[in-house]
């Protein structure tokens, strides 16, 4: 164990989180549930007409991934912390921000993914384009990682608190928004015509700025809630 | 200066000459604010466009000013206080936050009691406004977080992790908003204020320079009972009640509280 290489051990944690979380489905199935929901409420709030539909589109699937990446962003630390295997996860010689870089992968695996196979149909529900549609597609596929790196951050802040899950959306939610603009942005100029690389230039900018920085972000953040 | 620096992060230093700072700052902001609100409102000649209202730019744009300065300061001392592990940098963050948030707030209002009859509408999803709002929710994440951690060094040290976070991500989502902002309208209302007169500047400089004045006399007293708080246990703090306690002996009788 103790010569492992870290992609070694990436890929331990990695798998040892999809493991439990596959043990527990009912917990990955939430978030998604949740997510087609919120979504369906929009029709029914603002009525029926395509026109409307299609504008909001865009906006309401995109807040509707931020809403449900925050809700299973606790799992990503809480049930380690509570069981005190993430104590031994500090404790290990292995640099935190690799094993925070796993657990993020995981998390994304978990939540993030099935939103992006999800999307499309409710962009269908919402009379979305077919050309937006697959720029929904990609600009989720870019963006979700950022809302697992950034939240992992928050919930590495909130862990060791009792109420964290609010406090939590309070933190992690405003460091969201340019994820939220470029996301959204990119549909709305590709269901008018327009051209739609330069917002997922800046999208994969964000992914690379947070990919290199949240680990160790959230790394300081974990060694200071648990002590 | 770097000796005094660091005089200046032990708390007990810092007790002493905050207390004699105190009363020079405070009445210089004071006296600035008074000068300069008599300039401002008195002096400088109506807008030709604006009339009377855009007096409030006196108020408005200090504070704008203020408030994402304050958030610079704020991030700035919590990475000190998290770095070198400086205890009245600690204090300065988080006594900064409220301020800093309040300005915030102060910024929202005056803006939208300004345009109400400028643009007639309380609010416009302009790229600053937004923006404003956006720092606002910065301010208020950072105090809930270290509301909300009882032990006070383990709250600085996770809030400055935020602050750092924060302040990293400020100037993305500033031009972020602002982009997103010219995606969708035109920018068909700018604070086209080029052209400032020099009756008109002078009081709006000398404003700045009072608010900031004034936001380092309310940071001193805060820090104050920060420091306070904190150092409640160390020996000069308990010195200083005890002899609090003998001053107030003669006048409490009796129903003192604990």
């Amino acid at each position: 164990m103790s010569d492992a290489g870290l992609p070694k051990v990436f890929l331990v944690i990695l798998k040892r989180d999809l493991t439990l979380a596959l043990r527990r489905r009912a917990q990955i199935m939430n978030p998604l549930i949740f997510f087609v929901i919120v979504i369906t409420l929009f029709p029914l709030g603002v009525g029926p007409e395509p026109n409307i539909l299609q504008t909001l589109a865009p906006g309401v699937i995109w807040v509707a991934a931020l809403l449900a990446a925050m809700l299973s962003l606790e799992s990503i630390f809480h049930s380690d912390f509570e069981d005190g295997t993430l104590e031994q996860l500090l404790m290990t010689q292995h640099p935190l921000s690799v094993t925070i870089l796993a657990k993020v992968t995981a998390h994304w695996l978990l939540a993030g993914l099935p939103l992006l196979i999800l999307a499309p149909l409710l962009a269908v529900l919402l009379h979305l384009p077919g050309d937006a549609i697959q720029v929904l597609v990609i600009t989720l596929a870019l963006g979700t990682p950022i809302l697992s790196l950034i939240g992992a951050i928050g919930v590495a802040l909130t862990v060791g608190l009792r109420r964290g899950g609010v406090l939590l959306s309070l933190l992690v939610l405003p460091l969201y928004i340019p994820v939220l603009i470029f996301g959204a942005g990119a549909i709305d100029s590709a269901s008018g015509g327009l051209p739609v690389s330069a917002h997922l230039s800046i999208l994969g900018a964000l992914l690379a700025l947070s990919l290199s920085l949240s680990p160790l972000a959230a790394a300081a953040a974990l060694r200071i809630s648990v002590e | 200066m770097w000796l005094w620096f660091h005089k200046l992060g032990s708390p007990k230093y810092f007790w002493t000459i905050s207390a004699r700072l105190i009363p020079w700052i405070g009445g210089l902001s004071a006296v600035l604010i008074a000068v300069s609100l008599y300039l401002g409102l008195f002096v400088a000649p109506p807008d030709y466009q604006q009339g009377e209202s855009y007096r409030i730019m006196f108020i408005h744009v200090p504070s704008a000013w203020n408030s994402m300065f304050i958030y610079v300061v704020m991030a700035v001392s919590a990475a000190i206080g998290l770095i070198w592990k400086m205890k009245v940098a600690d204090s300065v963050a988080s006594a900064s936050a409220v301020i800093g948030a309040s300005f915030t707030f102060l910024t929202l209002v005056t803006g939208s009691l300004w345009g109400k009859p400028m643009w007639g509408t309380w609010w416009v999803w302009d790229a600053r406004l937004t923006s404003e709002l956006i720092l606002l929710f910065l301010y208020l994440g950072f105090i809930a977080l270290q509301a909300s951690i009882e032990d006070r060094q383990k709250a600085s040290r996770a809030s400055a992790v935020l602050a750092i976070v924060g302040v990293i991500n400020v100037p993305i989502i500033y031009y972020s908003v602002i982009w997103w902002n010219t995606l969708h309208q035109p920018p068909s209302l700018t604070t086209g204020a080029s052209m400032i007169d020099k009756s008109m500047l002078l009081p709006l400089l000398l404003m700045a320079v009072a608010f900031k004045l004034f936001y380092l006399t309310v940071l001193l007293i805060r820090t104050r009972c920060e420091v306070l708080e904190r150092e409640r246990n160390s020996s000069w703090v308990q010195e200083l009640a005890r002899a609090a306690e003998q001053n107030l002996a003669p006048t409490l009788t009796g129903s003192r509280a604990e």
